[in-house]
């Protein structure tokens, strides 16, 4: 008996201290959030003031180096033209391998590419549309709508994937009873199967708004950096993520007090569409 | 959708189709049809540009000298990418050795030990990290982590320098280290959310058979979770690999770019990612070195391709094996997330 006791005592000692290794490494994994975060609001609100949302980087070489004006009307434009592309090809594709090719090779093929393209690092993306776009200047040189161009491939493969699964959730019996009443497919489709999905269409959609809103290499190499600020996206285009970049590089304390402003100013946007996001899809999972 | 098909073409004409429905049909389908082939057609596209816009560099090199000669000198016009793809593995080595362990970790307290009310709100803090872009980790890198690292990274370095590759020689304030951990941190949210969707399939009745048989929570999880869910961690594991060979802004930043191999891990070094990142402004007008560029992003897509299929590979594996013992109601984990 006092064996049992005795080798039980062991047990709950190891138990215990994996318990607390497991607990550790947990908080470990939060703490770089918690510091991030907690930097960010420290350095990045002491940058934020009246002219910091409404000036341009002036390129100064000494003072004031001017606000983040064009880098956030920038972002906003390329990212809204990259989800007016990504958003309806990549529920189209989704429509197309839930509604129609299901298990059949093709779509098996196509599921297996957009796999692929999940996996292909943002940078690479970038390098293609530089290549395809900018070298054989269609259009000029560099432009904000190549950016979004940049930006729409990288989020096309996100959106499908979320939206096939949402897709998947529509129950069959929805399809049939609207078949019974004589509906065409394409109806279907349209008027049954995609507003049921919608909610869990829109989590998808915004996860990878925000997913290409943080991206910063595609947008080197198509929209470039400037600093004034434009609504023409046929020219080049500022964007929070390369002004963040640019100004990191220079290593004035000046300018990377800006990147800190800009930083945070990206992350919270960020967050606002991540959050809307999750909060839509717990929405659909009660309905 | 077959009873859609069956009707139309049913013989009686009460409910049989108009043509003109029917022709919406056709219309219709083969839109979407054509959408989805355009996606094959585009990574075919895609894959031949950048083949042809690298091949000067490949021609000039060789595709197998490319990649293995250390020598990366553009003053010189000399392309060996080997000290980029050292720099990479090395880098995305350190990432996996810090980062899986924490996530695994992470997400076996998230699903099996955490109360249940705080479950919720773990998990979307966990996933918060993902929020963070890429060039917001650079800055925090270059202005928090590497001026505050320095003093454990010199201690590091001389208590265990009896490690290969860790001691001998001036801790540098960008290195190898610095990128690795950088990109453990940027790995983590992916890796610990596919772990616990493959923990979330272990079945309920294995782990109170554990419980009941007197096991403790540690011997449960040891006993009954992780041999069930090893397959779909490694993938788990394999995935984060992926994004760490295709991380860039961040690393650009914190490794020092220089095109060598570093002696030591506190040197400075280069990645295939970073190198295209940093040099591209200023390769636009040299030919061969734009070609270089595209080559090297050429060998990294390719190498993401590698360690993804592999990863999607052990994930649906995973997921195939975890549905036959629990009798078919498994859905397939992590393949969504993948």
């Amino acid at each position: 008996m006092s064996e049992l006791i005795h080798l039980s005592a062991v047990r709950r000692r190891r138990d215990m201290l994996m318990r607390g290794l497991l607990a550790a490494a947990t908080a470990l994994a939060v703490l770089p959030l918690a510091l991030i975060l907690y930097l960010l609001l420290k350095k990045g609100l002491g940058a934020w003031g009246a002219s910091f949302f409404t000036t341009d980087p002036n390129g100064n070489f000494l003072g004031d180096p001017g606000g983040i004006k064009s880098a956030i009307l920038g972002t906003l434009e390329i990212v809204g033209l990259a989800t007016v592309i990504a958003v309806p090809l990549g529920i189209a594709v989704a429509l197309y391998l839930v509604e129609i090719g299901r298990q059949g090779r093709f779509a098996g093929a196509v599921r297996y590419f957009v796999d692929v393209m999940t996996g292909v690092p943002s940078v690479v993306f970038g390098l293609f549309v530089y290549i395809t776009l900018v070298l054989t200047g269609v259009g000029g040189g560099f432009a904000g709508w190549k950016g979004s161009v940049a930006l729409g491939l990288l989020m096309l493969p996100i959106v499908t994937r979320s939206a096939e699964v949402v897709l998947l959730l529509v129950p069959d019996s929805l399809r049939e009873a609207a078949i019974a009443l004589g509906a065409p497919r394409w109806r279907v489709a349209l008027r049954v199967v995609l507003p049921t999905a919608l909610p869990g269409l829109v989590t998808g959609s915004l996860l990878a708004i925000a997913r290409g809103a943080g991206e910063t290499a595609p947008l080197l190499f198509t929209a470039a950096i400037v600093q004034g600020t434009s609504f023409n996206l046929g020219q080049r285009m500022n964007s929070l993520p390369a002004q963040i970049f640019n100004d990191v590089g220079q290593a004035q304390d000046r300018l990377v007090a800006r990147a800190w402003g800009a930083a945070l100013t990206l992350v919270l946007m960020i967050l606002v569409l991540t959050l809307t996001a999750r909060l839509a899809a717990r929405r659909s999972r009660l309905a | 959708m077959e009873a859609g098909t069956s009707v139309a073409t049913g013989s009686r004409p009460t409910i049989g189709r108009l043509p003109a429905v029917r022709r919406q049909d056709v219309v219709f389908e083969n839109g979407l049809r054509l959408v989805a082939g355009l996606i094959l057609a585009l990574i075919a596209f895609f894959f031949v540009r950048l083949y042809v816009e690298a091949s000067p560099a490949f021609q000039r090199f060789g595709l197998f000298g490319f990649v293995t000669t250390n020598d990366w000198d553009v003053s010189r016009e000399l392309f060996g990418a080997l000290p980029l793809l050292v720099g990479t593995l090395i880098t995305s080595a350190i990432a996996l050795l810090i980062g899986v362990p924490v996530a695994v970790a992470a997400a076996l307290f998230a699903s099996e030990l955490c109360p249940r009310r705080f479950r919720g709100p773990l998990t979307i803090v966990l996933e918060l990290l993902a929020a963070v872009p890429s060039v917001v980790y650079g800055l925090w890198g270059v202005f928090v982590l590497i001026p505050n690292l320095q003093g454990f990274e010199r201690w590091f370095a001389s208590a265990f320098s009896f490690i290969p590759f860790v001691g001998g020689g001036a801790v540098r304030g960008p290195n190898y280290f610095i990128a690795g951990l950088i990109l453990a941190i940027m790995i983590l949210p992916i890796v610990s959310a596919i772990s616990r969707e493959v923990i979330a399939t272990v079945p309920q009745d294995h782990k109170e058979a554990a419980l009941a048989l007197g096991a403790t929570r540690w011997e449960m999880i040891r006993t009954a979770v992780l041999p069930y869910s090893r397959a779909g961690i490694s993938g788990a594991a394999m995935l984060g690999l992926g994004r760490a060979i295709g991380e860039t802004i961040a690393v650009t930043l914190v490794i020092g770019n220089a095109p060598t191999i570093g002696k030591h891990l506190f040197d400075q070094g280069y990645t295939l990612a970073a190198v295209i990142a940093n040099e591209f402004g200023e390769a636009a007008n040299d030919p061969i070195h734009r070609a270089a560029l595209i080559a090297a992003g050429l060998v990294l897509f390719v190498l993401t391709l590698i360690v993804n299929a592999g990863a999607r590979y052990m994930v649906r594996r995973a997921a195939r094996g975890v549905r036959a013992p629990s009798g078919g109601r498994a859905a397939a984990p992590g393949a969504a997330a993948a």
